[in-house]
């Protein structure tokens, strides 16, 4: 066991772990952070995206000792002060999600992909959008609801 | 006076707010204090011996609390998993249903087969423990493909199944069938493969059992799309508890598509060991898992003819089916390519005669079970491919062909030649919508403009119906049902006004508690954010058939009309108690109750409240205000639709582009437009993966399964599909009182064949599905 020291979601967070212990393992059973989903075992699905020091990842390729000293935020660090976040806004007034267990990967994928193009085309969308799977929506929604949250977002 | 939020609304679902803050409650997501982890040891053979299980070192593992073979679970009287559809051969026998173990006894039938449950304190040491049990295996020679299976000389999977036959079905007139054939001018002929898909929604399964040793009460919760018939058959055939002491919890469930009907080895496995070690038990398969065991569908060879007048009118059809039903029979397996197929081969079309046989073979692989669509988009994609085939040959435009050959819409209700009764429909509109909404007339231009830039352009459409709602009762157990298959619902009124509402429907995206919510809105005046939907736990709701075949607003919705109806019933006696008239004079409209020709009225809400405190109350009246209904329909509902597929392929690289997508569906009546449009979003979505890119590969040698991670499997993803165009007709459904058709599956099934028509009109080859680019290039450039 090895202790590992991060901030998720503003808190500091400190716990023993075995080295093989995954991000996603350390969020979803450690801190009991549920929103972070799994999806698959290939790092294919995207459904366990999270954002280390405001990057999105895939925290099921990624240790949880890697990410010692990082500043993680998941999706229940994501609205503040109890309004939602553009992007969460978004999706909900776009129907941009069905089942919503691939959600959270891509509410925090899609506020990665806003970050890096504020005024991103369908095309760009839907091209950084190519990592995390829905298989409810047909993704139509979802670039709706990203080109939408991209405009309130100010891009 | 209509009301805000309701029927007919775009309302945004009240579900969502959980979901986009990562507060729902998936299975995972569930631990009990004490909880154990289940792993299971599956076969890594096709088809093999089990000559014996060693399972000494295993158990001495460290955190090993116990491992279970097949052989511990029988000695226990546990039962084998059924199937729940019987189908009756050419011959008059039933069909050969093998006995199926949760865990395996004396032989493994396809890769990942359940061998032995390890239960450990952690799922690490569970894994690692598993690795030290010895099994002998005598490896056999395994058949994946269907036709080779029921070939002779074909490997014996089941001593049950002489041949790997399952069954020989037929429907329709053979005699009458042949003698059209015999007057046709023309008859056009196609082979057709329906390639084998893996449903693969988002959430894996997951199983968590819980045993409380006081009351002898078992919990089982699961990722179930019908927790109430996954108790039943618990506990009518496997005897693992008595109903009573049983109880299936499914709560929020991320996808079904189908492949969570089914009553899972690992679900029954899980709740039985949770007994035997006293201990909760979790078990959560991963993807790998997901895709060698969660139920495949489709897996049809097909050959089909048509016969035509000289004058383009059909005569008559002829389709032969060989259906894959896997290794072992899963819970529906035998109704998808019988009574959900056949029944659907007379499409949108008048078609005079009918006959189609399906044989169904058992093989080395995964069970193949209902699929979104589940047997309707096979139909549809025989009768649409020969459509457009036929037309060719014909030298008409295939969108000609069919609006020549459509049921007109004064012959309702229709009996066609295969044992149904189409109750509504208006196909030629919603194909002439399509038609506008793509600019059909303009395709030639673009077909020119596309080829001047060394592009192939195509153009294909499918005019698909489907049956949903599958009932009644009564006509599907005479067909071999071995369930009712109506609904049921409560509507409870709490003191303050809020609403309950228990529905037996199970929503694992569908966006039921808004839908439903809105229902109730609309017919009682409530505020739909004093609705609450309550569904997925057999304590809680009467009982529940769940949700597939697009049944749930048809079935389910109509339930808690049927309980609306009642409540209204009452009030109008309460609120002609309390404004002294005759109930006679009592009108309601959206939960106003008023004295005919006065200005006097009662909400709802203050009913409701008199009926809790009926201090001053009509004397012969129960207090209280919650109904109770079960619904079985009169009739199958008939969606019905077209959509145009619009591609463009560089031949240089096979690749397919979908440049445009009109759909035009008859969904009946709307209760919300906005959930309407994503799921026909979504069920295009799934049937443009098949038709381009998913396809279940088993290695033909050894039964190994090649696609079994998102590394291999191509599942569609954002930058493989384009934006759609989607537009509804409406003719309301006659045979129940919302009107309405259902629309889960209607994309899915219509997709592939338009797609597929789309491709063919570019290339001007046949070619089966995925249409990949390499299969694509390769019958452009092989000549």
């Amino acid at each position: 066991m090895t202790t590992v020291s991060m901030t998720v979601n503003g808190k500091k967070v400190s716990a023993d772990v075995a080295p093989n212990t995954l991000l996603v393992q350390f969020i979803r059973e450690n801190l009991r952070l549920t929103g972070t989903h799994v999806g698959c075992d290939t790092s294919q699905c995207g459904a366990c995206t999270v954002h280390v020091n405001g990057d999105s990842v895939k925290s099921c390729t990624m240790l949880a000792l890697q990410a010692e000293g990082a500043e993680v935020k998941t999706i229940e660090g994501l609205a503040a002060n109890g309004e939602l976040h553009p992007m969460q806004a978004a999706f909900k007034e776009n129907h941009g999600l069905q089942c919503g267990f691939c959600t959270p990967g891509m509410i925090m994928s899609a506020v990665d992909l806003v970050k890096r193009n504020p005024n991103p085309s369908e095309e760009t969308i839907r091209t950084e959008l190519e990592g995390n799977i829905c298989r409810c929506t047909g993704y139509h929604n979802i670039v709706k609801s990203v080109k939408s949250a991209a405009e309130n977002m100010g891009g | 006076m209509s009301v805000e939020n309701g029927i007919g609304a775009p309302v945004r679902r009240k579900e969502d707010q959980r979901f986009i803050t990562g507060n729902g409650h998936y299975l995972d997501d569930m631990n009990k204090v004490g909880q154990a982890y289940g792993y299971f040891l599956r076969s890594p053979h096709a088809f093999a011996k089990i000559k014996g299980i060693d399972l000494n070192a295993a158990k001495a593992a460290p955190g090993v609390v116990d491992i279970f073979t097949g052989q511990d679970m029988v000695a226990d009287g546990i039962g084998g998993l059924i199937c729940g559809w019987g189908i009756t051969s050419k011959d008059g026998t039933p069909h050969k249903a093998p006995p199926h173990n949760s865990l395996a006894v004396d032989a493994v039938r396809h890769v990942g087969d359940q061998v032995a449950f390890v239960v450990a304190e952690t799922l690490q040491q569970a894994k690692d423990a598993a690795e030290l049990i010895e099994v002998d295996y005598e490896p056999l020679t395994p058949v994946t493909n269907i036709a080779k299976a029921l070939a002779p000389g074909a490997p014996q999977i089941h001593e049950e199944a002489p041949g790997n036959l399952c069954f020989d079905w037929e429907l329709g007139d053979k005699a009458a069938t042949d003698t059209a054939f015999a007057k046709a001018a023309h008859v056009t002929k196609l082979d057709l493969v329906n390639n084998r898909l893996s449903p693969n929604p988002m959430e894996p399964r997951a199983a968590l059992g819980d045993y409380d040793a006081g009351t002898g009460e078992l919990t089982l919760y699961t990722t179930s799309q019908n927790p109430h018939v996954a108790r039943l058959i618990m506990s009518a055939f496997l005897a693992i508890a008595p109903e009573n002491k049983l109880r299936v919890v499914a709560p929020d469930v991320g996808g079904g598509f189908g492949s969570k009907i089914f009553v899972y080895a690992e679900e029954t496995t899980t709740i039985w060991a949770a007994k035997k070690v006293n201990r909760p038990v979790k078990w959560t398969s991963d993807r790998s898992e997901a895709f060698l065991t969660d139920a495949h569908g489709r897996d049809h060879v097909t050959h089909a003819e048509l016969a035509t007048d000289a004058d383009g009118k059909i005569l008559g059809f002829k389709v032969s089916t060989k259906a894959n039903m896997g290794a072992y029979l899963s819970t529906f397996a035998s109704a998808v390519p019988t009574y959900l197929y056949g029944t659907l081969l007379s499409g949108q079309y008048k078609i005079p005669s009918i006959y189609c046989e399906v044989q169904a073979g058992f093989t080395n692989t995964t069970a193949v079970d209902a699929y979104r669509g589940a047997g309707r988009p096979e139909a549809t994609y025989v009768v649409e491919r020969i459509m457009d085939t036929a037309a060719r040959d014909l030298n008409m435009d295939p969108t000609e062909f069919r609006l020549k050959n459509f049921i007109p819409s004064d012959a309702y209700p229709y009996e066609t030649p295969v044992i149904m009764t189409y109750d509504a429909g208006d196909y030629a509109t919603a194909m002439n919508m399509a038609k506008d909404m793509i600019d059909y007339s303009g395709f030639t231009a673009r077909k020119a403009k596309s080829e001047a830039n060394g592009k192939l352009r195509g153009i294909g459409s499918a005019a698909y119906i489907e049956a949903c709602g599958i009932a009644p009762s009564a006509a599907v157990g005479s067909l071999g049902a071995g369930v009712g298959l109506w609904e049921s619902a409560e509507v409870r009124f709490n003191p303050t006004g809020s609403v309950t509402v228990f529905t037996g429907s199970h929503s694992h995206g569908q966006g039921h508690e808004t839908t439903f919510a809105q229902i109730i809105s609309d017919k009682l005046g409530v505020d739909i954010n004093s609705v609450e939907v309550v569904h997925g736990d057999t304590d809680k709701v009467p009982f529940g058939m769940g949700t597939y075949g697009s049944r749930s607003l048809a079935v389910g919705g109509s339930a808690i009309v049927k309980a609306v109806d009642k409540i209204v019933e009452k009030s109008k006696k309460i609120a002609a108690h309390l404004m002294e008239a005759s109930v006679e004079d009592i009108e309601h409209e959206h939960g106003v109750f008023s004295v005919a020709g006065t200005d006097k009225k009662l909400t709802m809400g203050e009913i409701a409240f008199a009926a809790y405190v009926p201090h001053n109350y009509p004397a012969d009246l129960e207090p209280g205000m919650a109904e109770n209904a079960f619904y079985d329909p009169l009739n199958f509902t008939f969606p019905a639709g077209t959509h145009i597929a619009e591609v463009e392929i560089d031949p240089a690289t096979g690749v397919v582009e979908i440049v445009d997508w009109a759909a035009a569906d008859d969904f009946g009546n709307i209760i919300n437009p906005m959930i309407v449009e994503g799921q026909v979003h979504g069920g295009v979505a799934q049937g443009i993966g098949q038709a381009l890119l998913e396809g279940v590969q088993y290695d033909e040698e050894s039964g190994q399964l090649l696609t079994g991670s998102y590394m291999d499997y191509c599942m569609p993803r954002a930058d493989n599909l384009p934006s759609f165009r989607i537009a509804t007709t409406n003719t309301p459904c006659p045979s129940n009182p919302l009107g309405v058709k259902g629309c889960g599956e209607a994309g899915a099934i219509a997709a592939p064949a338009a797609l597929m028509n789309a491709i063919v009109n570019a290339i001007g080859r046949d070619i089966d599905m995925p249409a990949t680019p390499e299969k694509v290039w390769r019958a452009i450039n092989t000549h």
